[in-house]
């Protein structure tokens, strides 16, 4: 136990009852200084560092409003859609707390997206941070089912139609598929029984979970110290410190970066109000037209597209026909070739039979399972950064130009992927989402080997700062 | 395997379909500024009462929520009411889906949000559709209820409004079809009036127009609040955001 502090009686009566909690729950002090007025953040942060407060401030949002619309809601498929008017007409300020839900749910892929490619341009998932990393994708993982079983609350015809198609991607899985769908249901077509359970899960199960990892996210981030856009350590051995041991590149989190971060939730305020009060469907993207229909297990909607946080991934999956799945196997057997002539031995045999193994079983299940492993495995991949990255520099900003250049054609593919899963499907859409996938896919699986080549800038021992 | 492959070629043809029914007619411009007439979303709900609910429902609507635009209680309860409701009812209808699917050959939709159900991201607003839906019935001897209509054909409907706007015929063509010479299509060459109704051309488009903004109204009874208050919203964040950004400044001169 701390030693516990006797004030003078003459000390101010605030003094007093700050002692006073002081010594009873020194804990909370303790965390204060841990985490905000003692947590030494690089003081080079650039906008691209608002989005991680952002996140947090989104999912206090969707909690707050998410208890209030609970409150009104009726997890009830001949209720629910009822419910949900209920509350956008006779709930005083239902309209207000639904459209914040609705476009908070648009809004947190939003900033989340941001924030990993914020983490992916500076090398945020290198050495020591790679744990900080992997809850984040994990984060990400919690979110899409977060998001994906809250959409099924409004019981529309997207609601409805919207999570048939996902769940039966689950009934593409080999030997247990069709009774994984109908554990995932509860039924033998989404139904009152998955309405009941998608709602416990939104409302208490998956929260829970996103709420433990984001502690963990960020207890994990203030151990190792954050990144920043040089990718330079501010608290390594050879970083550049006071008397006082405190890094000099560092600045305390409060109240530096939070009077930063509430000029940032100013601007993120204003884009988001502006959404909710002059435009809360945004051209039918954050809540689909077809989503003002009651769910209607007859009546299937001519083009079903999932909301368009899930179109880069759900375009992967459309990709995966029978003939890039020949393709796969002849990238396959392309690789094995290319890492067959730079080993010897014993390697040789097993390389060989682990890609005759890979093409078998490509050609054994059905190109539909393909597609479910390729969108499932474009966000696995995710967790694997931290080992493919061998850049020497970790930010964009001393890697070689074309380093930056392939970047950016990540990002035009994911965004193009991502405006061909919202289209109906089509031949041109279908090759150019074939060729984003193989270029997603080899952007990260070829990572360890393009990483290192080309002429690096010297990364400086210091961060680059200009004061204000 | 080749159930996929089947299944993605009748993809992409129904794909196909459904872009070239999308080529339909175009969607007239619904005369936006009727939303926030009073006076018009009055006569719009009249209309709608009158002619609507007799067959559709609103039931997620009630009947006292008409006081936003501007009646009273008292008001709604002699014009508007008819069937002993009270006016905190909800406005549904005592038509059986049953019957109505063996008279009409489906079951009335719910008009409650259908403004917002119907917006099609590359033709318009619901509302765009809904007033040109109302403005294109014509007579078609091939239909069961002598009934058609140029943006939704085959439509179960017959045409409510038909007293108002009278009877019209619709003009068709064949023509060459320019992506394939061999074939003909079927193009649309405008309407005729056959019979005169109660209202001129140009009242009955003011009439159909204050109905389609007592339906887009309908479809969310906040929305002109929603934009009122947003304005203040935004610049109150606007304010917040300036002074922000100067406190941030300030904190910020520090540090070197």
């Amino acid at each position: 136990m701390a030693t516990f502090k006797e004030l003078p009686a003459d000390a101010p009566a605030v003094a007093k009852v700050t002692n006073w909690f002081e010594n009873r729950f020194p804990t909370a002090f303790d965390a204060y200084k841990v985490h905000m007025s003692e947590y030494y953040a690089p003081k080079n942060f650039n906008a691209w560092y608002f989005f991680g407060s952002l996140a947090l401030l989104v999912l206090v949002i969707q909690i707050v409003t998410g208890i209030f619309l609970v409150m009104h809601y009726k997890p009830d498929a001949n209720t629910a859609f009822a419910s949900v008017e209920y509350i956008m007409r006779d709930v005083p300020w239902g309209w207000l707390i639904r459209y914040m839900h609705s476009t908070g749910a648009s809004a947190f892929f939003v900033v989340v997206y941001l924030h990993m490619w914020r983490g992916m341009m500076y090398g945020s998932y290198r050495k020591p941070r790679e744990l900080v990393w992997i809850f984040g994708c994990a984060i990400f993982l919690a979110l899409m089912a977060e998001a994906f079983m809250g959409y099924l609350l409004p019981w529309g015809q997207m609601s409805y139609w919207g999570a048939q198609v996902i769940v039966n991607l689950f009934a593409a899985v080999p030997f247990i598929g069709p009774d994984l769908a109908l554990l995932i249901r509860g039924d033998y077509v989404v139904g009152d029984a998955t309405l009941n359970r998608f709602f416990s899960f939104h409302v208490i199960a998956v929260p829970l979970v996103l709420l433990g990892l984001v502690v963990a996210h960020l207890l994990a981030l203030h151990d190792v110290g954050s990144n920043n856009p040089d990718g330079v350590e501010i608290k390594g051995p050879k970083a550049p410190k006071d008397a006082k041991g405190k890094p000099l590149d560092g600045i305390p989190f409060h109240p530096y970066y939070t009077v930063h971060d509430i000029f940032g939730v100013g601007m993120f305020l204003m884009v988001f109000c502006a959404i909710i009060f002059f435009g809360p469907e945004l051209g039918g993207y954050f809540l689909e037209y077809n989503n003002f229909i009651p769910a209607d297990p007859l009546k299937t909607p001519a083009h079903i597209a999932p909301v368009w946080y899930f179109t880069p991934y759900y375009s992967m999956l459309r990709a995966t026909t029978d003939v890039m799945v020949n393709v796969l196997c002849g990238v396959i057997a392309i690789a094995a070739v290319v890492s067959l002539l730079g080993v010897k031995g014993r390697a040789k045999v097993a390389i060989a039979i682990g890609a005759l193994i890979g093409i078998a079983l490509l050609k054994t299940f059905d190109a539909k399972f393909w597609g479910v492993v390729v969108m499932g495995g474009a966000v696995v991949i995710l967790f694997f950064l931290p080992w493919l990255d061998n850049a020497p520099a970790k930010s964009i900003r001393y890697r070689p130009g074309w380093h930056k250049v392939l970047y950016g054609i990540f990002v035009v593919f994911f965004v193009v992927l991502g405006y061909l899963g919202i289209q109906p499907p089509s031949d041109a859409g279908t090759i150019v989402s074939q060729v984003g996938t193989l270029f997603y896919f080899g952007f990260f699986l070829l990572m360890p080997w393009w990483s290192t080549i080309g002429t690096f800038k010297p990364v400086p021992d210091r961060v680059v700062f200009a004061a204000h | 395997m080749k159930r996929i492959i089947a299944s993605l070629l009748a993809a992409v043809a129904f794909c196909s379909a459904a872009l070239a029914s999308s080529d339909g007619p175009a969607w007239d411009k619904f005369p936006k500024e009727r939303v926030t007439n009073l006076a018009a979303l009055q006569n719009g709900a009249k209309l709608f009462v009158n002619h609507c609910l007799n067959c559709h429902a609103a039931a997620f609507m009630r009947y006292n929520r008409l006081k936003d635009i501007g009646l009273t209680d008292e008001q709604i309860k002699q014009n508007l009411v008819f069937a002993g409701e009270k006016v905190g009812d909800l406005m549904t209808v005592s038509l059986s889906p049953k019957d109505a699917k063996e008279w009409f050959g489906a079951n009335p939709p719910d008009l409650t949000v259908i403004a917002r159900s119907r917006a099609d991201g590359s033709k318009g607003s619901g509302a765009d559709y809904l007033y040109t839906y109302m403005r294109t019935f014509y007579r078609d001897t091939s239909r069961p209820t002598g009934w058609n209509n140029l943006v939704f054909p085959s439509v179960g409907m017959p045409h409510v409004l038909w007293e108002l706007q009278g009877e019209q015929r619709a003009v068709f063509a064949d023509e060459k079809d320019p992506h394939d010479p061999a074939k003909t299509v079927h193009v649309f060459k405008g309407f005729e009036q056959t019979k005169p109704g109660s209202l001129s051309k140009a009242d009955y488009d003011v009439a159909v127009a204050d109905l389609v903004a007592y339906l887009q109204w309908m479809g969310e009874p906040a929305q002109n609040q929603r934009v009122r208050m947003g304005v203040w919203v935004l610049l109150f964040l606007a304010i917040f955001t300036v002074i922000a950004w100067r406190l941030n400044a300030a904190f910020w001169k520090d540090v070197k």
